[in-house]
This record gives C-alpha cells, sequence and structure tokens, in this order.
C-alpha cells in the first residue's frame, strides 16, 4: 500500500485531535485525522454535550416543581425518559456532524479506522489505519500528534457491567428511571449524573475516598454544595470506600467502610466515576520512546514525547481532563511545530474547571487552602447569592463568589464559585487572570447591574473590605 | 484663574501635532520642571515641561488626539487657592498668541502669555525615522508586572517582554528579581538600589534630582551599552599638513573666519563618509539603513550634560560654512535654544575631547546610528620615519562601532579614509 503523505497527522478525533488538525490546516499544512468512532471525541458524544442536554432536562423539570412559587401552576409534570435521552443524542448527533464540516472546510483529510504507529522512513512517521481488521491507509508525517483521549478508570471489584454498575456511558443512556442510585466518586463526573438522577426523583447517595466532595475544589465550595445537595436529600459517605459491589437480580449491594465500619446499602444501580485513564495501548506506542506513566503519556511543555517528531495532548497526558484545556493544547502544540510566534506553554492555574451539577460550580486558579501552602499571604473574599439583586429574583439565592488574592501583590490567585450559572460566569476571572490584572483593576471594571456578575465585583472588594452589598 | 496649558510648537514649522500621552491624571499637583504630557510631531517625540506649579484643573485634549493645532488650549492648571469651580466659564477655544509666539523659546521668554510649557527632548538625537518605527515607547505590561515591578524596586524598560506581542508579564519581572548579578537588569536594579538605599557608612552628600537631560542621558547610553555590541578600532594620524593647511587658511580669513582643528576633522569624517558609505547606516530590526545624506552630530558639552547638533550634509559644505555652522548651533546649544529639528537626526557622531588634553577614550555609540568617532588631543610624539625616530603631531582617534551594522573591515577601510584625508588635507579637494 502506497504511503500517504502529510505535514501532520492527528490520532483521535476529539476536541483535542480536531482542533490540532484545524489548527495545522489554518496554518497552511497538510493535515491528516484518524479517528476510530466518532468525530467529537468523548465530550461531544458521550461527555460534555449529552451530559449537558441531559442536566438541561434535571434543571427544567426542577423549575416546573417550583413553578409555584414563581406564579404558575403546572400539574402532571412527568419525566418521558425516552425523550429525555433521545434529546441528548441527537444534540450530540448534530454537533458530531458540525465538526465533520469544519474538518472539511478546513482541507482536512479524515480517515475513519483506528490509527497506529508503525514505524516510518527515516525523519517521518508511518501510522497504519485499520478498520475492521482490515488495513485501510499508511499515512506518514514528520509530526504526529496523539490524541488518544482516555477512558472510565475501573478498579478490581469495582468493574461496569454495563447493566447493574454503569460507566458514564450507561448512565447517559437509561432505559429507566432507577428508584436508587450510588455514585463511587464525587468528581466532577459523578456529581452530574448524581445531580441529574436526584432531580429526575432518584435517591442518591454518594461515596468518596477522600474527606469532601468536588475534592479539586475550594473546601468552603466542597463543603456548601454538600449542604445543598443533602437539602435535596442527596445522601454522602466521605472519607470511605466501596469495598464490593455485590450483584443481585435487579440491584446492587455494596459494601462500604468508612472508620472501619462497615455498612450495607442496597440500590436499584452503580455508578463508577472513580477516574481517568489514558487510552495509551494498542497504538504502537512499544517501538517508540514515548514514555507512559501511570496511564498517560508523559510530555514536555510543549506536548513533545520522549520521541522527537510525536507529541501528545488532551486526556491522554493526564489530568485535569478537560476539553478546553486539550484543545488550547492542540493549538500550542500545532502552533510550536509550525513555529509561530508568540506560543506559551499551557498554564494549569489558568485552566477554569467547571462542573454542571444543580448548583453549579466553578473555578480557576489556586484554592485558599493551596495557596497557604504555596507560601502566599492571601487576601479571601466572598460575596453570597443572597446578597445579589438577580440572583434573588431568578428565585436562585443559594450559591457563593470567592475570590483569593495575593495580598503583596494583588495577583488574583484564584476564584471558586457555586449557584446558578456560575459556569458561564468565571470566564471573567480567566480573562483578568491571563491578562494578570491585580484587584484594582477588578475594581475599577463596571459590572452591569443587575446581573449575577455583580457579585464577583463584590467578592474582590469584599478581599479588601470594601463590599457595598454585603 | 487657571492657567491655559497651550499646544506648543516643537520647531519653527510646527502647525499641528499628536497629544500622545498625559502623564499626569487631572487633580495631580504640578511642580516646576514636572514632565506632564507628551506629544508626538512626524518628526519627533517631545515631553512637555511644566515651568508653573499648581494643580492640574482639566485635560482639555485627551490623550491620543492627532492633530492638535499649535496654541489651542490643551489642558487648565489651578493655581494655588483655585478649585474646580474656577474651571467654569474658562475659554479653552483656539488662543491665538501674539506675534513671535509660535517657538517655543519665544514662547517660554512671554510667560503672560501661558505657554508655561518647555519642550524637552525625550530622546536627544534620535533621527526621526527611528521613532516613526518605535511609535511605541509606551511600555506594554502587565498590571501585575507593573506592581511587582515597582515593589521590586525595578525599571519596567530594561525588561524583555515574553508575553502576546512583547507585553511585560509577571514572570519576566519574576526572572528579573531573581536574575543573577551579573545580568545588566538586575545590575541596574542593584545601581538603583545602592542610590536609594544608603549604607550607614555612606559619606554625606548632596542629592540633584536629575534633570530631564540627565534621564536620557542616563536611559540612552545604557540602551546603547546593553543592546548593541560595541568594538572599537583606533588610528593614529599625524596632522602637521593638517595644522599648517590650517594656519593658512585661517591667515587669509581676516577675519571672517577661524577654522577649527575640529572643523577640519568634521569635514574629514564626512567626506570618509561618502567614500566609504557602509559606514554611514543604522541597524533596525527590518534592515540595515544606508543613508543618503551625510549629517554629522557633533557631541558639544552644556550645562548639565551634553547635545550633539547636526551639521547637514557636511560632506557637501565649505570649511568656512561648517565652522561658522559649528559656531552658532554650539552658542545656541549652550544656551538651550536648539529646536529638536537641529540635534536629532544625524547619521554619524563625533566627540572630541582633544581641548582637555585627552589623548585617546572610546565613546558610547549614539542609537541609532552605527558609529561614532572619539577624538583625542593632537601632541608630538615620537614616531618612525624611514627607518629613523622623528617627531610628529599625532592625533589618535578610536572609532565605536556596531558591529550588528558595520563589520570590521568596513570600520577599518572608513577610518583609514578618514587618516588619509586628515594627514593630507589636499584631498578633501578631490
Amino acid at each position: 500500500m502506497a504511503d500517504q503523505k502529510f505535514d501532520l497527522i492527528v490520532v483521535g478525533g476529539g476536541p483535542g485531535g480536531y482542533v490540532a488538525a484545524i489548527r495545522a490546516a489554518q496554518l497552511g499544512m497538510n493535515a491528516a485525522l484518524v479517528e476510530a468512532n466518532h468525530l467529537g471525541g468523548i465530550c461531544l458524544n458521550w461527555g460534555c454535550i449529552p451530559t449537558k442536554a441531559l442536566l438541561r432536562t434535571a434543571e427544567i423539570f426542577r423549575n416546573i416543581q417550583h413553578a409555584n412559587d414563581y406564579g404558575i401552576s403546572v400539574q402532571g409534570a412527568s419525566i418521558d425518559l425516552k425523550k429525555v435521552v433521545e434529546r441528548s443524542r441527537k444534540v450530540a448527533a448534530q454537533l458530531n456532524d458540525g465538526v465533520g464540516h469544519l474538518l472539511k472546510k478546513n482541507k482536512v483529510n479524515i480517515f475513519d479506522g483506528w490509527g497506529k504507529l508503525a514505524g516510518g522512513p527515516a525523519g517521518s512517521k508511518k501510522i497504519s489505519v485499520e478498520k475492521d481488521g482490515k488495513k485501510v491507509a499508511d499515512l506518514v508525517a514528520p509530526h504526529i500528534v496523539l490524541a488518544t483521549g482516555a477512558r472510565a478508570r475501573s478498579l478490581p471489584g469495582l468493574e461496569p457491567d454495563g447493566k447493574l454498575i454503569w460507566s458514564y456511558k450507561e448512565a447517559m443512556v437509561p432505559q429507566s428511571i432507577p428508584k436508587s442510585i450510588l455514585v463511587v466518586g464525587s468528581g466532577a463526573i459523578g456529581m452530574e449524573f448524581a445531580s441529574f438522577f436526584q432531580n429526575l426523583g432518584t435517591k442518591v447517595m454518594v461515596v468518596e475516598v477522600l474527606d469532601r466532595i468536588l475534592p479539586v475544589e475550594d473546601e468552603e465550595i466542597s463543603a456548601f454544595a454538600q449542604k445543598a445537595f443533602e437539602k435535596d436529600g442527596m445522601q454522602f459517605r466521605t472519607t470511605a470506600q466501596v469495598k464490593t459491589l455485590k450483584k443481585n437480580v435487579n440491584s446492587v449491594t455494596a459494601t462500604i467502610e468508612k472508620n472501619k465500619k462497615r455498612e450495607e446499602i442496597t440500590v436499584d444501580r452503580a455508578i463508577l466515576a472513580i477516574g481517568i485513564v489514558g487510552n495509551t495501548e494498542n497504538i504502537g506506542l512499544e517501538s517508540t520512546k514515548v514514555q507512559v506513566k501511570r496511564g498517560h503519556i508523559e510530555t514536555n511543555q510543549w506536548l513533545e514525547t520522549g520521541e522527537p517528531g510525536i507529541y501528545a495532548i488532551g486526556d491522554v497526558t493526564g489530568p485535569p481532563w478537560l476539553a478546553h484545556k486539550a484543545s488550547h493544547e492542540g493549538v500550542i502544540c500545532v502552533e510550536k511545530i509550525k513555529g509561530e510566534k508568540d506560543v506559551h506553554p499551557l498554564d494549569i492555574s489558568k485552566v477554569p474547571g467547571c462542573t454542571y451539577c444543580l448548583p453549579q460550580v466553578a473555578s480557576v486558579g489556586m484554592t485558599e487552602v493551596r495557596a497557604k501552602e504555596a507560601g502566599y499571604e492571601v487576601r479571601v473574599g466572598s460575596f453570597p447569592f443572597i446578597g445579589n439583586g438577580k440572583a434573588i429574583a431568578l428565585g436562585e439565592p443559594e450559591g457563593l463568589v470567592k475570590t483569593v488574592f495575593d495580598a503583596k501583590t494583588g495577583e488574583l490567585l484564584g476564584a471558586h464559585m457555586i449557584g446558578a450559572e456560575v459556569t458561564e460566569l468565571i470566564q471573567g476571572y480567566g480573562i483578568a487572570r491571563t491578562l494578570e490584572t491585580t484587584e484594582k483593576e477588578l475594581m475599577h471594571t463596571i459590572f452591569p447591574h443587575p446581573t449575577l456578575s455583580e457579585m464577583m465585583h463584590e467578592s474582590v472588594l469584599d478581599a479588601y473590605g470594601k463590599a457595598i452589598h454585603f | 484663574m487657571p492657567v491655559k496649558i497651550l499646544m506648543p510648537a516643537l520647531s519653527p514649522t510646527m502647525t499641528e501635532g499628536k497629544l500622545a500621552k498625559w502623564l499626569i491624571g487631572e487633580g495631580d499637583s504640578v511642580n516646576s520642571g514636572d514632565i506632564i504630557a507628551e506629544i508626538e510631531t512626524d518628526k519627533a517625540t517631545m515631553e512637555v515641561e511644566a515651568v508653573e506649579e499648581g494643580k492640574l484643573g482639566k485635560i482639555v485634549v485627551p490623550e491620543g488626539s492627532e492633530g492638535v493645532p499649535v496654541n489651542n488650549v490643551i489642558a487648565l492648571l489651578l493655581e494655588e487657592g483655585e478649585d474646580g469651580s474656577s474651571l467654569e466659564g474658562v475659554d479653552v477655544g483656539e488662543t491665538p498668541i501674539s506675534g513671535n509666539g509660535s517657538t517655543l523659546t519665544a514662547a517660554t521668554s512671554e510667560p503672560a502669555v501661558a505657554p508655561v510649557l518647555k519642550p524637552t527632548p525625550s530622546s536627544t538625537q534620535v533621527p526621526a525615522e527611528t521613532l516613526a518605527d518605535r511609535p511605541d515607547k509606551r511600555i506594554i505590561a502587565s498590571p501585575l508586572a507593573r506592581r511587582m515591578a515597582s515593589q521590586a524596586g525595578i525599571g519596567l524598560d530594561g525588561l524583555t517582554g515574553s508575553g502576546p506581542n512583547g507585553r511585560i508579564v509577571k514572570v519576566d519581572v519574576e526572572a528579573a528579581i531573581t536574575a543573577d548579578i551579573s545580568t545588566p537588569v538586575s545590575a541596574l536594579a542593584q545601581t538603583r538600589a545602592s542610590i536609594t538605599e544608603s549604607t550607614p557608612y555612606e559619606p554625606e552628600f548632596e542629592l540633584e534630582t536629575l534633570s530631564t537631560m540627565r534621564k536620557t542621558i542616563a536611559r540612552r547610553l545604557t540602551e546603547s551599552k546593553q543592546n548593541v555590541p560595541h568594538f572599537y578600532l583606533t588610528v593614529d594620524c599625524e596632522i602637521d599638513d593638517l595644522l599648517r593647511l590650517r594656519k593658512t587658511l585661517n591667515e587669509k580669513a581676516n577675519g571672517t573666519y577661524k577654522l577649527s582643528v575640529n572643523d577640519l576633522v568634521i569635514k574629514s569624517a564626512a567626506i570618509a563618509l561618502r567614500r566609504v558609505p557602509k559606514a554611514n547606516a543604522s541597524w533596525t530590526e527590518d534592515g540595515l539603513k544606508f543613508f543618503k545624506s551625510v549629517d554629522i552630530s557633533v557631541a558639544v558639552a552644556i550645562e548639565g550634560g551634553l547635545i550633539t547638533p547636526v551639521v547637514r550634509q557636511a560632506d557637501n559644505k565649505g570649511l568656512e560654512t561648517i565652522s561658522a555652522e559649528m559656531r552658532e548651533l554650539s552658542e545656541r546649544a549652550r544656551d538651550g535654544k536648539l529646536g529638536p529639528e537641529e540635534y536629532q537626526g544625524g547619521t554619524f557622531s563625533i566627540s572630541n575631547l582633544g581641548m582637555y588634553g585627552i589623548k585617546d577614550f572610546a565613546a558610547v555609540i549614539n542609537p541609532p546610528q552605527a558609529c561614532i568617532l572619539a577624538v583625542g588631543v593632537g601632541e608630538q610624539r615620537p614616531v618612525v620615519k624611514d627607518g629613523a625616530l622623528a617627531v610628529a603631531t599625532v592625533m589618535s582617534c578610536t572609532l565605536s562601532v556596531d558591529h550588528r551594522a558595520v563589520d570590521g573591515a568596513i570600520g577599518a577601510e572608513y577610518l583609514g579614509a578618514f587618516k588619509r584625508l586628515i594627514e593630507d588635507p589636499l584631498n578633501m579637494l578631490l
């Protein structure tokens, strides 16, 4: 089979890979993209996007149940689960098509199949593409970008079976609403499913091995979130471990150990959300100098692996496992290869994190505790939703905006929010951090009234003892 | 009654200019001598110094305004005892200035008519095209970088920005703070620190505040020594023939002129540049500039510093003209009455310390020019002629060269041409 030559080949069509391919094409490179399953990757097909569609349903249903508070009387509202899931799948399909169009518009050559490194002539690398066990193409290029993503981690004894014990994938397409669910792991994925099912009427318990839920978030936010969920009836076991999951006929019995005491809980279904592991297998890394550590490909700041000419971006390189981090890395990687000016390595402290449970959680930069550990003398500001006119008008008086400043320089070290729409607000602090504003510029910024964003202003003012509305 | 601050004329021909930047804000106190604004013309950027004190009551012309006519009111200064209410009813329309009020020197001699401003060169001797190349004298830095630099006592002007479009960001300041003592940036910071943080062992002193000229000299020459890769070439020139020629010519002058050795040096340096045009150069990011005219900047010591008036097209001018021009330029330089067009835009510099008996020295290049010729004293020295010791009047000249623009061979060729002219001045006639 004749080799097809390209300037750059991307393996994996998720938010890291397809963005890298498009950026390469924009820069005049002849780019190829190899994808085995679906353009858009997990994010678009089985992650970020379809779960947002589901959570939107949960939010609307929740609002309808509170319709009376808004002066609307609604009777007999109920969930048509089939339609809910259908809508979620339709949204994913629409965006999947969109990615295909974008790639074609940018003249990226798409190869449908499994891409695998296969040696290659000097100065080049070869990717052989297989589909249904048959080789369909041999591609060569001097630069190969691995964007193969990641998958849910499973532990011995904690393995999904797709029926009673679910991974994110089954949880996304339920046939019926379980009466009770045990969610193992309280990170973003765990809490989004917990929140979704909770709002659909399922009795939910969340087990977290660490001492608090949403453990990457600021402690105050974790505590606030737990209280808010508990108010809705969710149950938690923190500093607790699920030892075994015993499958019954149509239920699961979990043995949970906390403080050396065990309890047994029987639920309809269990959802495993205990982390993520990179897709590093069967892509031909064995014959290269690419280093794999703890399930992820090691790279330097320019996303170069140990093998010259091979790069890795996104989830396969490790946490934070976020689509926007993958996309950004794709752009950095390609621009660096092309020798563009003004390319900067990714700064993890500027990657925002969002969790779309109800209430939403969003953050960027260091938590208060992290900042103190790092040796900063901090100034902390916080502002509650109850002090904000728009929040009250919306009927969303629960939430918090917290800011952490370096007392010495006024650098905004971190911002942490919980409450309605905070995932849409966090970018403001992201811009502030990227532009390296100090508290002064934030104080001088005029935030429109009445908006939730005013709380962002007030939180900054509060850090310096100047909050007006609380 | 608030004092009207008018748009100054930076040159006799200037009719309008751009108010590039306000360096103070409304409500700020102004002392005489403070730099309050920057004004740009197509030729130059100038800093505007206040000559009266008070409080800036109102900025009439915002920064960035282009085409501001000379003598328009650009701001109002509140005098002692006045407050904002005094601003009401002040006519800020165009204020015609009587008579010769349109040039700055005339204006400052008529304080009653209000141009309370004295433009001072913000960049002595910079040719216009360089300023046009660098319109953003503004330092681009993030707010955090600015604050951290000021807390650490580091000037941002010495830093290289690693952010988008060269923006100075936090890491750049951090790097400067932790930089090794040998790096220029921290060396600068060290110097600053040693000035501001006096040790208990320091003897008593009188602190003279820095004039604009002193700051300009400090900034430009530091920039030059740090950024321009200097190398130095020295030749000894026998000037007995030149001295004889000078004497002969001066005897015929009947008092109409009196040529100095320096006049002959200017002429020789200019003709040598015409003969070796590659030395008449300037390095820029975009490419090497080779100037079409030979404009010689001549360093003149003045009260509180120095300035370099330019003898334009010196290669085409007779010695009498050069001499007369130099005399006139030096006088007006000492009186502080040079216009920017008279000291900016030279293509080559001469610094002569011969009159102080200096035998030989190396001058700091005057950016963006590529060469400066340092001229020592002409003195009798033993020389070897035809295998025997003899006495000749010898003048040592050292050329400092920007290696980015001019290589050693070109510099040597230039000095050779110069030496031939100086040693056999009749060559100037060719």
